[in-house]
């Protein structure tokens, strides 16, 4: 839409990026090169458990990690090379060209402060406008984020608004400078299923109209089948498996990770009968300073063999579009 | 983990056994107070909810934030006890029941909450947490006890020696639930009441404590009352699901009958908010606009009326009562979805749902 967008391509491109801590003198490796890129108007998920590096690896995008954090690798947005950027410099990117917004949208929010001053100042940071026109764009967000009687609720205190509301705002002031990249992690995970198909629907709506690209973060990988166009799956700081939403889930899904396979099968099922075994992986994610130096996934894999433990699989394009990381995938998608 | 042959039939009331726990028109109200403490209205978290939980059966509730699940798992604790109603567990009446009496009641019927390290005491060591219950109880001595907690640690899949001495902090979320259900069955109690027990782990774990609640009811014989917001969870572990709104149930049947053949609107909406896993095939569409009300002033008649696509004067005027329409299954609507909509409702079309009806009906009831 804008006119500044190359032609063609990603929007963002991810590439071997890499994130490790320093804890106590050993190094915490939570991000281990990972690569992927995203194109305007495209929503990617990132998928994976707690402590996987699926929200590390983003923050490191945006620039929100600790002083002292080890990044490597590249990120550019637009072209722009973001990784080793000080942090004024990529304060000008963040609210203007990529915007996050997190779980809980109660810490995100000034308790002390009206939510339409929240949002006016957000567009005060970002452009040069007066406060009369920061003011009735914060109102226009609001109305675009449908919270019902805008002018009204722009004069109130987070704490009156619902948790729905409070995300709602908070994509507000994500959404106050137009970003071309919006990062949502695990932003309706808090809130109730009714509310979070509103949130996620009006998240997809605003990404068209807008040409933005979405990365949504998140455990489920119903929420992922239903509204990526593509999904990536993290374990223990990599990629194991990446590709079109259509190809992975379904009727005729091509599953080729076991561990995608188990967080599939993982999932209560309303069309699943009462009281029957949910199928399990048993064991944790390996510990992060301690990573095994075959496939992370091979200790708690049922199909690991001598080779998984030996060296670790590459994360390769078996298929277009399709890359996984296994010496042994799944036959027929892994449907049992 | 052994399969169960056969299956306790869902939701029957045919039953001749007597339920383990009863609920008859619980109700339960706060009172909201303003700067300065002036009386700011009543919450009415609860109203007029009766149930019925058989030996051996698990209902499950499922609700919004704020309709007032919780707080009705709560009043069944009698903690804080209900306004009105009553609660009857294994024939002793816990609203007439006080100190002593009251705690021991409550022996059978232990609870698991959904953050596990809320529930369970930093400083103390995984081994006397679980043994809590049991030195509270005088259960045994000092060796029976202690040999207990390495069972019970064994029952939920924590290897005694490995974690008996750690603090909860060297635990993870999955790991810490497992001891406090540990803590939760301890005392071998007859009904387990988890309020968003599983609702804080990942998939995999949560696949985990799904199964272990499952062994622990065919290895203990346990009864639950299972609430979460979830609507695949709860089908996953109950024979009968409670549907809640603004305090009310709005629709109480077996699990494969409220899933497939739901009568409230609102179950309807809920269930096609549920993200599919199948691309394409349907993705969760917001049927349900606004939000809930407030509980301080529930809308008058139906409560559930001012976002129901269905509503009509009627709904307004009347509070439905709960009708029998299906085996085991209730409702509390004026027009549930094997009928029509009326005709001066916004949805004046023909429900979803198959049963036909004669064109004219929908008139008829307008």
């Amino acid at each position: 839409m804008s006119p500044t967008i190359q032609a063609e391509g990603a929007l963002l491109e991810v590439e071997d990026l890499r994130v490790a801590f320093a804890v106590g003198g050993r190094e915490i490796r939570a991000v281990d090169g990972i690569s992927y890129a995203v194109e305007p108007g495209r929503t990617l998920a990132i998928i994976g458990e707690s402590g996987s590096g699926k929200t590390v690896g983003c923050r490191a995008i945006m620039g929100l990690l600790p002083t002292g954090t080890q990044i490597s690798g590249s990120a550019r947005l637009r072209g722009t090379e973001l990784i080793g950027l000080s942090d004024a410099q990529l304060r000008k990117h963040r609210g203007s060209d990529m915007a996050m917004v997190f779980q809980d949208p109660a810490r995100s929010l000034n308790p002390t402060m009206k939510v339409g001053k929240q949002i006016t100042e957000a567009i005060q940071a970002h452009r040069k406008v007066s406060k009369s026109e920061a003011r009735e764009r914060a109102t226009e967000l609001l109305r675009l984020v449908r919270i019902p009687a805008p002018e009204r609720r722009f004069h109130e205190y987070p704490h009156q608004l619902s948790g729905g509301m409070r995300q709602r705002v908070v994509i507000a002031i994500a959404l106050a400078c137009e970003p071309r990249l919006l990062i949502a992690d695990e932003a309706t995970t808090a809130l109730d299923v009714t509310t979070q198909a509103q949130i996620m629907e009006l998240l997809l709506e605003l990404q068209q109209d807008m040409d933005m690209a979405l990365i949504f973060i998140s455990h489920d990988l119903g929420l992922a089948a239903s509204y990526a166009d593509e999904v990536v799956v993290m374990y223990a700081g990599k990629i194991v498996e990446q590709a079109p939403a259509k190809q992975l889930f379904g009727a005729g899904g091509t599953v080729k990770m076991r561990y995608t396979r188990a967080l599939l099968d993982a999932i209560p099922h309303v069309e699943r009968p009462a009281h029957t075994e949910l199928p399990v992986v048993t064991g944790r994610p390996p510990d992060p300073s301690a990573l095994p130096v075959g496939c992370s996934f091979a200790p708690r894999c049922p199909s690991a063999a001598d080779d998984c433990t030996a060296k670790a699989p590459a994360l390769i394009e078996h298929a277009p579009g399709h890359r996984w990381a296994c010496w042994h995938p799944c036959e027929n998608g892994g449907a049992a | 983990m052994s399969q169960a042959p056969a299956e306790t039939p869902a939701g029957t009331q045919a039953d001749s056994k007597k339920p383990l726990l009863s609920a008859r028109d619980l109700v339960q109200e706060f009172v909201v107070r303003e700067v300065g403490g002036a009386r700011g209205g009543i919450v009415q978290a609860v109203s007029n909810v009766s149930f019925d939980i058989m030996p051996g059966e698990t209902l499950g509730i499922v609700g919004e934030t704020g309709s007032g699940k919780s707080t009705l798992a709560r009043a069944v604790l009698q903690a804080p006890r209900p306004k009105s109603g009553t609660v009857t567990f294994r024939d002793m009446e816990l609203t007439k029941l006080h100190g002593k009496a009251l705690l021991s009641a409550r022996r059978d019927m232990q609870f698991v909450w959904q953050d596990p390290f809320g529930s369970l005491d930093p400083k103390w060591t995984i081994r006397s947490i679980i043994r809590e219950p049991l030195d509270a109880h005088a259960v045994g001595n000092w060796a029976s006890r202690r040999k207990r907690v390495e069972e019970l640690l064994d029952l939920v899949g924590l290897d005694p020696a490995r974690y008996a001495k750690r603090h909860p902090r060297e635990l993870s979320g999955g790991q810490a639930q497992r001891v406090a259900i540990a803590r939760a069955v301890a005392l071998e109690p007859s009904l387990l009441i988890c309020d968003e027990a599983v609702s804080s782990l990942d998939v995999l774990i949560q696949a985990q404590v799904l199964n272990l609640f499952e062994q622990l009811r065919h290895e203990l014989g346990l009864s639950y009352l299972f609430i979460a917001h979830d609507l695949a969870l709860v089908k996953q572990v109950s024979d009968r699901v409670a549907v809640m709104y603004l305090g009310k149930f709005c629709e109480v049947g077996p699990g494969e009958s409220v899933y497939k053949r739901p009568l409230h609107p609102y179950t309807r909406a809920l269930l096609d908010s549920i993200p599919s896993t199948e691309p394409g095939a349907a993705r969760a569409t917001a049927t349900l606009r606004g939000e809930p009300p407030s509980p301080i002033n529930p809308p008058s008649g139906c409560r559930f009326r001012t976002r129901c696509p269905r509503a009509a004067d009627k709904c307004a005027a009347e509070v439905p009562e709960p009708r029998e329409l299906a085996p085991g299954h209730l409702v509390a609507c004026h027009f549930p979805l094997i009928e029509d909509a009326p005709a001066d409702s916004a949805a004046a079309v023909p429900a979803q749902v198959v049963i036909p009806t004669a064109p004219n009906t929908a008139k008829a009831q307008g």
